[in-house]
């Protein structure tokens, strides 16, 4: 007699199962990648070559196909981690942990872009590479927040307590990773401005010249987030099937 | 190659460290991925020949 609870078959949770994920992250994986190299190759393409230089910022302005969408991903990259924390502490789902493990190294690359290229940025705009403005030290507390929690899962050898652990980690950090969004309008005293595109307001401050090639960009940047999540998911997967079969063999001898 | 004045060395030093990071990123993920998948038919081969 089944013990196990029923699951819809066409639920979401059914993705809880590590078989039906790998089939439909193998599915879905080749239209992701070749949305994504699109989409950023066309995205940045066009604003590098087809759009003018700024009155005020000159040729810098150029630099916003890149920052923006980074900077739109680390924030978003870690939201995802927390609502995979929150299922994986909820329902206990290892594929949930594991993706949330997975999209770390993502959100740490796309935080290190977005700081990389603000101080690029910053630098002939602001006289400085670097200030203690909110939105700037917000962004790189969640940079180390993104290290620790590698470093935890690393750190700790039972998988299952590592994935308690982070979650607990993740939770805690999202306070840095909405002050990083919404640090501008907290505290005024910085440098940085207000958000490009606010997508709430929809009061954009871009011109249409910048905003089509910028909107491109930042739909490439997600859909490369989704991409290597779904590959480094999987890798995380199949990398624990391995691990447990290793295991089983050991006990057998 | 657009004219990017007195900033050509600051626009082009973002576009690099970028797609370096990118480059970067991409490829290990997908080595990654091509490593567990021969780790995972190697322990699956192993437990078939053992069990």
């Amino acid at each position: 007699m089944p013990s196990g609870r029923y699951i819809d078959p066409m639920s979401i949770w059914s993705y809880a199962n590590p078989v039906k994920f790998l089939t439909l992250s193998a599915r879905v994986q080749p239209v992701l990648w070749a949305a994504a190299l699109l989409s950023i190759g066309i995205g940045l393409a066009w604003g590098f070559f087809g759009t003018p230089d700024d009155a005020r910022q000159g040729s810098t302005v150029k630099i916003i196909y890149l920052h923006v969408p980074a900077a739109l991903m680390a924030i978003n990259a870690w939201f995802m981690m927390l609502v995979a924390s929150l299922i994986w502490l909820i329902r206990r789902h290892h594929v949930s942990a594991l993706a949330a493990k997975a999209a770390a190294p993502v959100g740490v690359v796309m935080t290190l872009i977005a700081l990389v290229t603000g101080a690029i940025w910053g630098q002939p705009m602001w006289g400085t590479w670097w200030a203690w403005d909110p939105r700037l030290t917000s962004f790189l507390i969640l940079f180390l927040f993104y290290l620790g929690y590698i470093a935890l899962w690393e750190a700790v050898e039972d998988p299952d307590t590592a994935a308690d652990l982070t979650s607990v980690l993740c939770l805690v950090g999202s306070v840095f990773a909405v002050l990083s969004r919404y640090a501008v309008q907290f505290w005024n005293q910085g440098l940085h401005q207000g958000t490009s595109v606010p997508v709430a307001t929809g009061g954009r401050t871009v011109a249409d010249v910048f905003f089509y090639p910028l909107v491109l960009c930042m739909v490439g940047f997600a859909l490369l987030f989704v991409a290597l999540v779904f590959t480094r998911t999987s890798t995380e997967i199949r990398l624990r099937r391995a691990a447990a079969l290793r295991a089983r063999a050991v006990r057998e001898v | 190659m657009p004219e990017l004045g007195k900033y050509a060395y600051e626009v082009m030093s973002a576009y690099a460290a970028s797609l370096v990071l990118l480059s970067v990123l991409v490829l290990w993920t997908l080595g990654s991925s091509k490593r567990a998948r021969e780790t995972l038919a190697q322990a699956e081969k192993e437990a078939g020949r053992d069990g």
